[in-house]
Parts: C-alpha cells; sequence; structure tokens
C-alpha cells in the first residue's frame, strides 16, 4: 500500500502562542480534540482516585493501623468509587468513542459538535465540583468535608439528619450535572453512528467499535437517566424538605437501592462494552484475521443491552425481596452470562490457528479474555441468591468486581492507549516500556485482587478502616497491598512511556499496525477534517480491500 | 492513500440516511421518558403510603379543560409544521402562535392548581409522601412545557422576524417532536395522578 499523502499545510504548533492554543482547546468542538480532552481529564482523575486507593491500602496493611481517620476513610472509599466510574471510566469511554468513531465511520465530526464541548465541559465541571468538595463542604455547619455515604449512597444515610453539611450535595449535583454531559455525549453518539456513515457502510458493515459504543449509548440513555431521576428526588428531599427516602414519613430507604441499581447494573455494560469494542478491534489485528463472527457478535451485543436492564436486584438479594424477585434476578444474572460468553468464544475463535504478534496491545487484551472470564466466573458465583447472602458486602464483592473494572476495562483502555497512540501522536510508543508497563501492572494487579477475594471469603467486611489481628486476614492484606505498588509502578512507566514517545517518538507513518478499518486511511494525527475525501466503503474491512484488491472482503460477506 | 480511495468502485446502495435531528431527538425524547417513568413508579409506589393527610381525594381536582388545551396543542403543531411544509408561513405563525397559548394555557393552569393547593389547602411538598411525589412529578411535567414554550416562543420570534423559512420545516418539525412528547407524557401523569391515584 502506498503511504504516500497529499501534504497539506500545517502551521509549526509552538509558533503559536501559548495563550491562543490554550483558547484554541477550550473553544474547540472538534471531536478528536475534545475527544483528547475527555481522556486527559480521565488520566488526571485516575491518578487522584488511584493514591486514594493507596492510602486506603496502606491503612489496610496492617491491623490495628492508625494511617488515616474512620472518618478520613469514608470519604475515602466514596471519593474512590464515584472518582473511578464516574470521572475516570466514563470520560475514557467517551472520550475514545468521541476520537474514534467519526474516524471508524468515515466521518468529519460527531452529529452535533456544539454538542459535544458542552457535554465534555458539563462532566469535567461535574468532576471539579466533586473535589471542590474538599474545601467547600463545611458550609456553615463546620461538619464534614467530602463525601463519605458511599458511592451508591444509600438512604437514610443522605438524609439532613446523618449527613449535615453539604458533602452529600456536592456528590449528589457532581453527578447530576456530569449525568446531563453523559446523557449529551450518548445523543451524539447515537446520532453519529446512525446518521454519519461513508457510503456503503451499512450497520452490518460498521466497525465492532463503533457498534458496541452505539449499543453502549443507548444504554446511558436508559440508565443515567434514572440516575439523574434519584438525585432530583434526593435534591428535593434535602432542600425542599421532601420525603421521598425518609423512613420516618413512611418513605423507603429500599427504593432508593432499585433506583440506584437501576442505573448501576447498565452502567457496568455502559463502562464494559465499549472495552469489548476495543478488544474488537485489536485482537483482530494482531491475530492477522477477519473478527470471528461478526454478526454473532453485535446480536450477541444487542442481547447484553437488553438483559442488562433487568438485572439491577442482584445487588439487593440481601436486602430481603421476596423469594420470586430473587429467583427472577438470579435468572436473568445467569441469562446475561450466555451472550457474554459467545463474545469470549468468539475472540478465542479469531485468535484460533492466527499469526498472533504480541505487541503491548494485544498482550493487554489476552490479559483482558483471561482476567474478564474469571471476573465473570466470580459474577456467576454471586448471582446465585443463596451464594451471595454468604459473600455480600464483604471483600470478595470488591475483589470481584474490581476483576470487571481494572482486569476487564482497564486493561482493554490501555491496550487502546498503545494501539492507537500512533494514530493521535504520529508517533510510535517504546514497546519496552509498554511490555514493562504490561508486566508491573499485570503482576500487581493479580497480587492485589487474586488474593482480595480470600479475606472476603474469610469474612472480612467491605468498608471497615480497620481489622483485629488474629482471624486470619493479615497475611493477605499485606500481599494485597504490596500489589498495589506494582500498580502504582506500572502507572508511572506508562505515564513516562506517553510522555517520552509523545516528544521523542519514532515517527509513525499513517498505519503502523497493517490495520483495516478508516481511522487507519488517513493522516497521523488526522487532520481537522479527517478525510479530504469521503470514503466510501464495500465491506467491514475497507482497508483490506483496498491493500488487497486480488482478493477482496465484499466477495465473502 | 486519500487518492487510492477515490479509486474504490462505488457502492451501488442508494445512500440515505436517517435525519440526525430526529435521531437525537428520539434519543433524548428515550432519556426523558426513562426520567419521567423513575418518577411515575415512585408516585404509584408511593400511593396510600402517606402516614398524615390529606389524600388525593381529599384535595385534588380534575384539570379537565388544560388538559384540553394542552392535548389540543400536538394538533395544532401538527397543522403548523405541515403548514410550514407546504410554504404557508402565515398560517405557520398563526398555527404556531395557538400552540403557544394553548401551552401558556396549560401552564397557567397548572398555576392555578399549585396555588389553590400551597395556600388554600396549606398543601405543600413537605406535607406528606403525596405532597412530595405529587409536586415533583406535575412539577417535573411543568418544567418541560415550560422549556418547550420557551423553544415554541423564540421560533414564533424568529418567524415574525422572518428568519423562518420552509425549508427550515424539518427543524422545526424536530421541536414538534419533542412538544408531541410533552403532551403524550401529560397523559400518563394524568391517568396517574388523576384517574388511577384519586
Amino acid at each position: 500500500m502506498s503511504t504516500e499523502l497529499i501534504a497539506w499545510p500545517r502551521a509549526p504548533e509552538s509558533s503559536v502562542p501559548f495563550v491562543e492554543r490554550l483558547h484554541g482547546w477550550v473553544t474547540t468542538v472538534d471531536h478528536k480534540r475534545l475527544g483528547l480532552m475527555y481522556i486527559l481529564y480521565a488520566m488526571v482523575f485516575l491518578l487522584i482516585g488511584g493514591i486514594e486507593a493507596l492510602i486506603m491500602r496502606i491503612q489496610l496493611a496492617v491491623p490495628h493501623n492508625n494511617f488515616v481517620s474512620p472518618q478520613v476513610f469514608n470519604r475515602l472509599f466514596t471519593m474512590h468509587g464515584t472518582t473511578m466510574i464516574f470521572f475516570v471510566i466514563m470520560p475514557l469511554v467517551f472520550g475514545f468513542a468521541n476520537y474514534l468513531v467519526p474516524l471508524m465511520i468515515g466521518a468529519r465530526d460527531m452529529a452535533f459538535p456544539r454538542l459535544n464541548a458542552f457535554s465534555f465541559w458539563l462532566t469535567a465541571f461535574g468532576g471539579i465540583l466533586l473535589y471542590f468538595s474538599w474545601l467547600g463542604a463545611n458550609g456553615l455547619y463546620g461538619a464534614g468535608n467530602a463525601p463519605d455515604v458511599g458511592w451508591f449512597a444509600y438512604a437514610p444515610l443522605t438524609s439532613r439528619t446523618f449527613s449535615v453539611g453539604h458533602s452529600t450535595d456536592y456528590w449528589t449535583l457532581s453527578l447530576l450535572v456530569s449525568g446531563f454531559g453523559s446523557i449529551g455525549a450518548a445523543i451524539n453518539i447515537i446520532a453519529t453512528t446512525l446518521c454519519l456513515r461513508s457510503p456503503g457502510m451499512t450497520l452490518g458493515k460498521m466497525p465492532l467499535f463503533a457498534w458496541l459504543n452505539l449499543v453502549m449509548a443507548g444504554l446511558v440513555i436508559l440508565a443515567i437517566s434514572p440516575l439523574s431521576a434519584a438525585q432530583i428526588m434526593l435534591v428535593i428531599d434535602r432542600y425542599l424538605g421532601g420525603h421521598f427516602f425518609d423512613t420516618q414519613a413512611g418513605g423507603s430507604a429500599v427504593i432508593w437501592m432499585h433506583f440506584f441499581w437501576v442505573f448501576g447494573h447498565p452502567e457496568v455494560y455502559v463502562l464494559v462494552l465499549p472495552a469489548f469494542g476495543i478488544a474488537s478491534e485489536i485482537i483482530p489485528v494482531f491475530s492477522r484475521k477477519a473478527i470471528f463472527g461478526y454478526p454473532i457478535m453485535v446480536a450477541a451485543t444487542v442481547a447484553i443491552g437488553f438483559i442488562s436492564m433487568s438485572v439491577w436486584a442482584h445487588h439487593m438479594f440481601t436486602v430481603g425481596m421476596s423469594s420470586n424477585a430473587n429467583t427472577f434476578f438470579v435468572l436473568s444474572t445467569m441469562a446475561i452470562a450466555v451472550p457474554t460468553g459467545i463474545k469470549i468464544f468468539n475472540w478465542l475463535a479469531t485468535m484460533w490457528g492466527g499469526k498472533i504478534e504480541f505487541k503491548a496491545p494485544m498482550l493487554f487484551c489476552t490479559a483482558f479474555l483471561f482476567q474478564f472470564l474469571i471476573a465473570g466466573l466470580t459474577g456467576i458465583m454471586q448471582g446465585a441468591a443463596p451464594f451471595d447472602w454468604h459473600l455480600a458486602n464483604s471483600y470478595f464483592v470488591i475483589a470481584h468486581f474490581h476483576y470487571v473494572i481494572v482486569g476487564g476495562i482497564l486493561f482493554t483502555f490501555f491496550a487502546a492507549f498503545y494501539y492507537w497512540f500512533p494514530k493521535v501522536t504520529g508517533r510510535m510508543y517504546n514497546e519496552t516500556l509498554a511490555k514493562l508497563h504490561f508486566w508491573l501492572f499485570f503482576i500487581g494487579f493479580h497480587l492485589t485482587f487474586d488474593f482480595m477475594h480470600i479475606p472476603g471469603l474469610l469474612g472480612m467486611p467491605r468498608r471497615i478502616y480497620t481489622y483485629e489481628p488474629g482471624r486470619g486476614w493479615e497475611t493477605w492484606n499485606l500481599i494485597v497491598t504490596i500489589g498495589v505498588v506494582f500498580q502504582a509502578l506500572g502507572i508511572l512507566v506508562f505515564i513516562v512511556n506517553l510522555l517520552w514517545s509523545y516528544f521523542k517518538g519514532k515517527t509513525a507513518g499513517n498505519d503502523p499496525w497493517d490495520a483495516w478499518t478508516l481511522e487507519w486511511s488517513t493522516s497521523s494525527p488526522p487532520p481537522a477534517y479527517n478525510f479530504a475525501v469521503t470514503p466510501s466503503v464495500k465491506s467491514r474491512r475497507p482497508l483490506w480491500d483496498l491493500k488487497h484488491p486480488e482478493d477482496p472482503d465484499w466477495r465473502y460477506e | 492513500m486519500s487518492a487510492a480511495i477515490i479509486t474504490m468502485p462505488e457502492p451501488e446502495v442508494q445512500w440515505t440516511l436517517p435525519s440526525r435531528g430526529r435521531v437525537a431527538m428520539f434519543s433524548l425524547i428515550a432519556a426523558e421518558s426513562a426520567i419521567f417513568s423513575i418518577f411515575v413508579v415512585a408516585y404509584l409506589f408511593y400511593l396510600g403510603k402517606s402516614l398524615s393527610g390529606p389524600t388525593p381525594k381529599e384535595i385534588l381536582r380534575v384539570p379537565i379543560v388544560f388538559t384540553i388545551c394542552l392535548l389540543s396543542s400536538s394538533i395544532t403543531i401538527h397543522l403548523a409544521v405541515r403548514s410550514l411544509q407546504s410554504g404557508k408561513l402565515g398560517a405557520f405563525t398563526r398555527w404556531w402562535f395557538l400552540t403557544f397559548a394553548l401551552g401558556a394555557a396549560f401552564l397557567a393552569g397548572t398555576a392555578i392548581e399549585w396555588r389553590h393547593l400551597i395556600y388554600d389547602e396549606g398543601f405543600t411538598i413537605q406535607t406528606n409522601l403525596f405532597g412530595t411525589t405529587y409536586f415533583s412529578l406535575v412539577g417535573l411535567h411543568a418544567f418541560h412545557v415550560l422549556m418547550g414554550l420557551m423553544a415554541l416562543f423564540t421560533v414564533w420570534l424568529l418567524t415574525l422576524l422572518g428568519n423562518v423559512k420552509r425549508e427550515h420545516a424539518e427543524r422545526v418539525d424536530v421541536l414538534a417532536l419533542y412538544w408531541h412528547f410533552v403532551d403524550s407524557v401529560w397523559v400518563v401523569v394524568f391517568l396517574v395522578v388523576y384517574v388511577i391515584g384519586r
């Protein structure tokens, strides 16, 4: 394939004054810049949330530790959870979707560029509001600073009586604000994928990454909206003296749980579907094979989308629902394992017989496959109500969902960082550092989260700030904390690699991976208008057709 | 590379895609429906669970006239869009203003109802669970009516200034979708609050 490009004159960035460049970024409506801003924003919060986790692990490393007070510990786990879900993974999801979906479908921008910028700034403002609580939440009461009600903020902890000051208000309002940002971004993604595809790209030829983001956006609309509604109710309770979650006036604490988990469980799939999308792009390229079972992958994704709306109460088996409700949610939870299992088999079948190249993105995706499988299996364990009665609220649960979110989602996002780094910056990352990052993080991840299951099985509850010696938890907790050190080192190497490669990396060219989707057909980094000529496609792998005119894909699809 | 893409064969299929305005509005309507669903569920769940009075039967009066106002505004906005599509600007302006007036009448109706409840009956959002759920559900809907009215009014002003032409029919139609949604939500709210809940 010819790598020749029409040379577009480009003013050297460094000649533009800093203030003007900053102004350009702040006022931008370009999907690529907004995408990068989402991602950088998520990186900053990843560091903050990671430091919170580190402090908690230091506190729990040995029994009877006094590194932080119980009050601070409550704030730390609340802020860590809220940050990681809403201000790390969500912005990562939207950042990659923003940057890549228009490029992959051959469009020049998102459907609504200004709405896109508005959504980003709402999300950004939400995160700043949450962290401003450290300073602002004292109010006139002199009580509390950061939110300390846990990331799902069960009633009646959030009522005025039990949460004086403004800490819970900051939590509520920041999620409300960023929630509206997410809904805006989701509407934009749906309109983009449905209305801006380049000629010839029917829905059946759309790259899987775009497909999964389409389903993700649908889920955001159906999941974040209930959360926003519940937050509005909480605001009414706290500011207008309403009684939605006020048990003293006949209100129900359980209905908050329902409203929260109606959001909370689809949210897991909001986060994991884009990760599936990333894996579905990277695994074929590094196995040198087309994805196995494309239509089934799409069908499984849509099935996951539907079923995920009906599994929420498996977070609530210990609340005391009727046995009919318990049975229903056990069965639907088991059912959702089926389409997810189909996906894992399809990725394995894609790798089967392929010429696998274990570059950093592929390493992360391979680890994702195994780790996500284990996360799914422990999920099924807890999906069975009787077993869940033993495990609920223990460290087993914490280990399970960190396996999903770190082992599944974060690993694929690391893969995405490396895979698309040459496209975004025009430079290749350092493979040695990337592999070092992988192994450090991989070892750290397994030290932390494999061994975290065990104190959970031994009965260690979540959210305790310290524990008694002699219950058999000490060794496990120490190993878990040691794992965090490895993870932190891995992240450090990751950041060094990104920075070093951005300034000093080798020029990558437009298509370093010999890949097949449209984003690799434009220059690296892509020009503001993405494609000088709107591409038209005939198959799922337009670049394969281009590179192999003698054996194009559209003959077989 | 970009040059090579041009040489790719033209696809045989006719390439038409859905309108992004309509798709986005339907997505927004889906999101709004989810928000309303949660409030409706809360309303139904808390029916008869208030620990103190008053009950809906004691104080709620069914706003039939204002309901007719709002529902008929769906017809007038439809006629307005139809007029614009066939280029009859005068008819469009008149139907559009009538839609705005009917919507405003409905909002005034809600205001009168609330004034009666708050000042005559002493019934507020703090009174009991019924008050909390009633004022939030009806208030959420009234808020959407208000948003719709602001949009309707903006379009009406732009029409008077001569900025709305036949080619804007599609955009106006997207706004009309939102207004239809606001009306159909009222059907649900009306059924839940004044029929089932009373």
